[in-house]
């Protein structure tokens, strides 16, 4: 097409539509199952032909209404059969890029490029789908315009390789997280009902089982989504790939980062491993699909390594979290009153929580958003309050620092609202 | 180092304070009167007055408890930042830098309008940004938004 402007490849409105189709072919199916007495097969095949037929224009019109182009400060998209849309995404204001490849996709060598930006519920530019070279060709530009490299044709930027976590590592840790706990609960349940009452140990088992399927499940696809996961380091910025089926890659440019979870569950502390998770503004608006991708940066690693690609991914050293809060504050979090420390230094706030799985909380501070100090009836009692510093990340919380004494959290409100004033001012 | 609570604080205007114990009235007095008129004509006169009493206390605890809110309400405007202070049972502080606003709301229902009262909210790139203030003089919003919005503006910072 004429003035740069591209199509999608042919093959996408089938490949978004193959599951409405057999959706279609399946319900027909049953429809003439059921009905065969009083309907010919013949009416119900065509049925299905002439929807078929439909959804096929359909998809066809629509992609042939899509088309992209690049230009110098933004990618334009129109698209729409009947409510035609036409959108601009600036290129500053881009906050990470993703290539995924859904497994059939894959096959046909095809991959969907996703544009993270801030605002608006999902994804806000999905271009699904290209072929591989194409997605790959369109991110190096993308992230070429970015960064402020201007070439025509800018060559791939150079990509070396910081961390990789062996397939056998990620599934001790998926097996050791949520799905021992759950298992051991199970089990427990299992032989304290056999114990009691044999008869009730069966439709006990039975009522518990969806449950525990729900987290079979979830630690599955864990292990599906993170497995193979690699963590290198480009000119554009971060690059992550992982995934057994479906495969993602994403890219997060300098800076984009809002705020980083460490978490070490309790079974795997004699191991020493944790996990990273990272938030960036843009991903997790929304549900569904959104929620599927992992929020990992590094599913499990050791701490030193783990600890050390934070550094890297913030910028430099963080401060300890080692402030404790008072004792009465036991009264408020009994269990988990040692694990609730913060620390903070010109550019960082560190904030740790938890009782069974350690959760440590780093925000820097030049993304806060907003500062709060909460306080309620109980804590007013002892005297504490909690602070928050609020970042635009949607999938973690940001910084939490629980339960302070409550003339130091107003100190420590002033403190932040300076600081980060400062570090927002040199940022 | 100064205490941030210690600064000069603006309060929501008295008409919210009318405007709660109105509420107060019609959401809680009210219902509380017709059930004891009704009981009294269906049942007796002891459940009628049982149901008064009830009606009467947690009028006044309600009474009380809407006082004390609009009390805790309180914002300040500071060089770079916008603070709000609310609540009672929980108690909230919110610190809203100017370069962080996204975007200024004035709104007002019904009663506010009668009553020539606003409720400004400030909106940062954060879902838990929470920094409302009510029951604001309808040109005291109007100034406090344009003010917000031209400070933001000058201070605007990128994500």
């Amino acid at each position: 097409m004429a003035d740069g402007w591209q199509r999608l490849h042919p093959l996408s409105p089938i490949l978004r539509g193959w599951r409405v189709l057999l959706l279609l072919v399946a319900a027909f199916g049953q429809q003439s199952f059921q009905q065969s007495g009083e309907l010919d097969p013949l009416y119900i095949g065509l049925g299905v032909l002439a929807s078929t037929a439909v959804a096929v224009l359909l998809g066809f019109v629509a992609w042939h209404r899509t088309r992209y182009r690049l230009t110098a400060t933004e990618l334009q998209i129109d698209s729409g059969v009947l409510q035609r849309r036409s959108r601009r995404v600036p290129l500053a204001r881009l906050q990470a890029v993703d290539v995924v490849r859904p497994v059939v996709a894959r096959v046909l060598g095809l991959a969907e490029l996703r544009l993270e930006v801030v605002g608006g519920g999902r994804t806000e530019a999905p271009l699904a789908y290209l072929t591989e070279d194409d997605a790959q060709a369109l991110r190096t530009r993308l992230l070429a315009s970015v960064a402020g490299r201007t070439e025509e044709q800018p060559e791939a930027a150079h990509e070396a390789v910081l961390v990789t976590v062996p397939t056998g590592t990620l599934v001790a840790s998926v097996v050791l997280g949520p799905l021992l706990v759950a298992s051991a609960v199970m089990f427990l349940l299992l032989i304290g009902a056999a114990a009691v009452e044999p008869a009730a140990a069966l439709p006990l088992a039975a009522a518990a089982l969806p449950a525990y399927a729900g987290v079979v499940t979830f630690a599955g696809r864990r292990a599906l989504q993170e497995y193979g996961f690699t963590v290198s380091e480009s000119t554009d910025g971060l690059r992550l790939r992982h995934g057994l089926l479906d495969t993602r890659s994403q890219t997060i440019p300098d800076g984009r980062v809002q705020a980083v979870r460490v978490l070490e569950p309790l079974f795997w502390r004699p191991f020493g491993w944790v996990r990273v998770e990272i938030d960036v503004a843009g991903y997790g608006g929304g549900r569904g699909e959104q929620q599927s991708a992992t929020k990992a940066l590094l599913p499990v690693a050791p701490r030193a390594l783990a600890e050390a690609l934070v550094g890297r991914v913030l910028g430099g050293g963080l401060p300890v979290a080692s402030a404790p809060v008072p004792a009465r504050a036991r009264w408020r979090a009994p269990l988990s009153r040692r694990k609730l420390k913060a620390g903070l230094d010109d550019r960082h706030l560190v904030t740790t929580h938890g009782v069974l799985t350690t959760t440590t909380d780093v925000v820097p501070l030049a993304k806060v958003q907003s500062l709060r100090m909460t306080s309620g009836p109980w804590q007013q009692r002892l005297g504490l309050a909690t602070l928050h510093a609020d970042t635009a990340g949607r999938r973690l919380p940001g910084g939490k620092a629980h339960h302070r004494d409550a003339d130091e959290a107003r100190l420590l409100l002033a403190e932040l609202a300076d600081r980060t004033r400062l570090a927002r001012q040199g940022a | 180092m100064t205490d941030l609570l210690d600064g000069e604080w603006r309060r929501p205007a008295r008409a919210l304070l009318t405007i709660r114990r109105v509420e107060v009235v019609v959401f809680l007095a009210l219902p509380f009167l017709v059930a004891a008129v009704a009981l009294s004509v269906v049942s007796g006169v002891t459940e009628a007055i049982a149901v008064a009493v009830a009606g009467l206390v947690t009028t006044g605890l309600s009474l009380v408890g809407v006082e004390r809110r609009w009390q805790a309400w309180g914002y300040a405007e500071r060089q770079e930042d916008l603070l709000v202070r609310r609540g009672v049972l929980v108690r909230r502080t919110s610190v809203v830098p100017y370069g962080r606003m996204q975007y200024v709301d004035v709104t007002a229902g019904p009663l506010d309008r009668r009553l020539g009262l606003a409720r400004v909210t400030l909106h940062t790139a954060a879902a838990a940004s929470d920094a409302s203030i009510p029951g604001l003089p309808a040109e005291e919003a109007t100034r406090l938004r344009d003010r917000l919005a031209a400070l933001g503006e000058a201070r605007a910072a990128g994500l």
